[in-house]
């Protein structure tokens, strides 16, 4: 499988993403620079956390009209795989790639701790190594988290399984609506999430839970390859 | 022509404002009761040159939709007006 992180000046997870590639699949990861035209090449796109182009004037917003932008909503029209962590995440809502929107955490502190999430929708091919309604240990770091949909928006959302994680139950970090920590595009190959996987995917960082996000979507990728 | 946009960014109505209601708590505690509600936004100064009015102003709707704001949670109004150079 070929992985990409993408790398926008001020992302700073792109090499745990890498890493954590590495070592739940065994499978190398090469960082794009923001610049790069064509993703052709890949099977996984990952737009990693961090701080694109210093989050100026919302978070995501100047990120999503960098080139590679282009090329990750390309690829994503072709059916490859794109995952947005974090600041990733705010990127794909704000260049429409994910329906809704990322605001300030309601309580205006940046949460950095390890988040209890359900696993609401285990039949995505990033989550079928989960089972349907889990409870797993992923760690946040944000303080722009806090999903916003209209309601029509959510309502469609959850007729079809696009909330794929929800922060447990009174254990909601950032007053996200729904308490939604994940969402997946209709289609099922785009998906954007608050929590950090690449960062639990041994026990040693404090939970392990992360790395069936890379393992699931490599088994989808060698049924989808098998197939071809 | 030489025009001066005066771009004021907000939370859509239904988009809940921690920054406002923090302020708002903060201006109960100095007892300015009259306060009922207080929304925080942006404000943006764009100068820019145009050929007339007409193309400033859809100069300037674009860059709000495009990307001075985000739709699904913010909202805008602008004044625009020519300026000496």
């Amino acid at each position: 499988m070929r992985c990409a992180v993408v790398q926008f000046p001020g992302s700073n997870c792109d090499m745990d993403a890498v890493k954590a590639i590495n070592h739940a699949i065994g499978e190398s990861a090469d960082i794009v620079w923001h610049t790069v035209a064509s993703l052709e090449a890949y099977d996984l796109i990952i737009l990693p956390g961090g701080f694109a182009y210093g989050d100026y004037l919302r978070a995501g917003a100047i990120a999503r009209f960098s080139a590679v932008m282009e090329a990750v909503a390309h690829e994503a029209e072709r059916g490859k795989w794109v995952m947005g962590i974090c600041n990733g995440f705010q990127v794909l809502t704000e260049g429409g790639l994910l329906p809704g929107a990322l605001r300030r955490n309601e309580s205006l502190q940046f949460r950095s701790e390890i988040a209890t999430l359900e696993v609401v929708n285990a039949e995505t091919a990033f989550t079928r190594h989960y089972r349907a309604g889990e409870t797993i240990r992923i760690p946040i770091a944000h303080g722009e988290g806090n999903y916003y949909a209209d309601e029509q928006t959510l309502l469609r959302m959850r007729e079809r399984g696009q909330i794929v994680f929800r922060y447990a139950r009174e254990h909601n970090p950032n007053g996200s609506v729904d308490d939604i920590a994940g969402v997946i595009n209709e289609r099922g190959n785009v998906l954007g999430m608050m929590p950090h996987p690449e960062r639990a995917v041994h026990e040693r960082l404090g939970s392990a839970d992360g790395a069936r996000l890379f393992t699931a979507i490599f088994e989808s990728w060698r049924e989808a390859y098998a197939k071809r | 022509m030489n025009l001066l946009a005066k771009i004021y960014v907000t939370l859509k109505g239904s988009v809940l404002d921690p920054q406002g209601a923090a302020v708002t708590h903060a201006l109960h505690a100095l007892s300015y009761d009259a306060v009922r509600d207080v929304r925080i936004g942006k404000y943006m100064e764009v100068s820019l040159i145009a050929a007339s009015e007409t193309e400033a102003h859809e100069l300037v709707r674009g860059m709000c939709e495009r990307l001075l704001t985000n739709p699904v949670i913010e909202t805008y109004t602008y004044e625009l007006a020519e300026v000496e150079q």
